[in-house]
């Protein structure tokens, strides 16, 4: 579905102001659907571990903040890319961008918490993933709430009327990121699990006679 | 009286800036990017070719990191099971 997702959106119509850069928006999006779903499997996974001391959580949540960070230079790098076409600009500093990258550093911050922070960091982190998860509601909504050059959340959500086709492809392009960003973190879920095994072996050769 | 009409007269300059202010044409000299004359505006397939091949690329290199991880704790694994099996002889 990932790889056919070029296909679809080559035969999607072309917008009428921005044309050819427009189709940029397919990926995107969907980059950004897959950033979300990721922090929130990081932060529901990390109130998991915090908060009952399942080890599964942890797993999950470490998986979620690598892909977190993953999909989220997707999005910024897409989205400055398509901005220095569309506003001349390859960054700008609005609610809306700014946000995305404070929640993309806090992601980053998690990993080296997770790697330098030594005994007890994965504790610390797991409140870094709570409070990152946190940010989300706000960085969709800070379109709507202040003035900012990014459009607002109601494109979206208006273009199946406007624009069905184009909503077809962007609704494609989301499914398969979605189902990539499953793919990805059963793989990165499955390295956690092995690592896990390892140190247990570690911990039994060091415990034998 | 003098200096009541000095104070009137800054007042309504001060209360008119704004109305005038508010009235001033556009900036001139000012061009939407997409009135540019085609040799000064951006092509666009760079960019777009640039973010899709961004996407592919840092996708590739990241499963590329993982498999180097999984092989490199499968390869500890398979270590530690031998030096397991010589300690247990």
């Amino acid at each position: 579905m990932f790889a056919y997702a070029p296909v679809v959106i080559a035969n999607t119509r072309y917008e009428s102001t921005m044309f050819l850069v427009q189709k940029i928006f397919y990926f995107h999006f969907a980059s950004w659907m897959a950033w979300a779903a990721a922090i929130g499997v990081c932060g529901i996974a990390s109130a998991v571990y915090l908060f009952r001391a399942d080890p599964r959580g942890d797993r999950l949540a470490v998986a979620g903040a690598e892909l977190a960070i993953l999909f989220g230079a997707f999005g910024l790098v897409t989205g400055s890319l398509w901005g220095r076409k569309a506003w001349g600009v390859w960054w700008q500093w609005d609610a809306r961008l700014t946000m995305a990258l404070m929640a993309e550093l806090i992601f980053v911050g998690y990993l080296l918490v997770r790697k330098y922070g030594g005994p007890g960091a994965e504790k610390l982190a797991a409140g870094m993933g709570i409070f990152g998860a946190a940010t989300t509601p706000f960085i969709y909504k800070s379109v709507d709430w202040w003035r900012t050059i990014h459009p607002q959340t109601s494109v979206v959500r208006n273009l199946g009327e406007t624009a069905p086709d184009m909503y077809g492809a962007m609704l494609f392009c989301t499914v398969a990121f979605l189902l990539l960003f499953a793919s990805l973190l059963t793989v990165r879920v499955h390295l956690e699990s092995r690592r896990a095994e390892l140190d247990r072996l570690y911990l039994a050769l060091e415990d034998q006679p | 009286m003098t200096r009541g009409l000095c104070v009137a007269i800054v007042f309504l300059f001060l209360a008119g800036a704004p109305v005038l202010a508010g009235q001033q044409p556009a900036t001139e000299g000012f061009v939407p990017a997409s009135e540019l004359p085609p040799d000064q505006q951006l092509p666009a397939a760079p960019f777009l070719i640039g973010a899709y091949a961004f996407i592919w690329l840092a996708l590739v290199f990241y499963l590329w990191t993982i498999w180097r991880r999984l092989g490199k704790v499968e390869q500890e694994m398979r270590a530690l099971d031998e030096r397991q099996r010589s300690h247990a002889r």
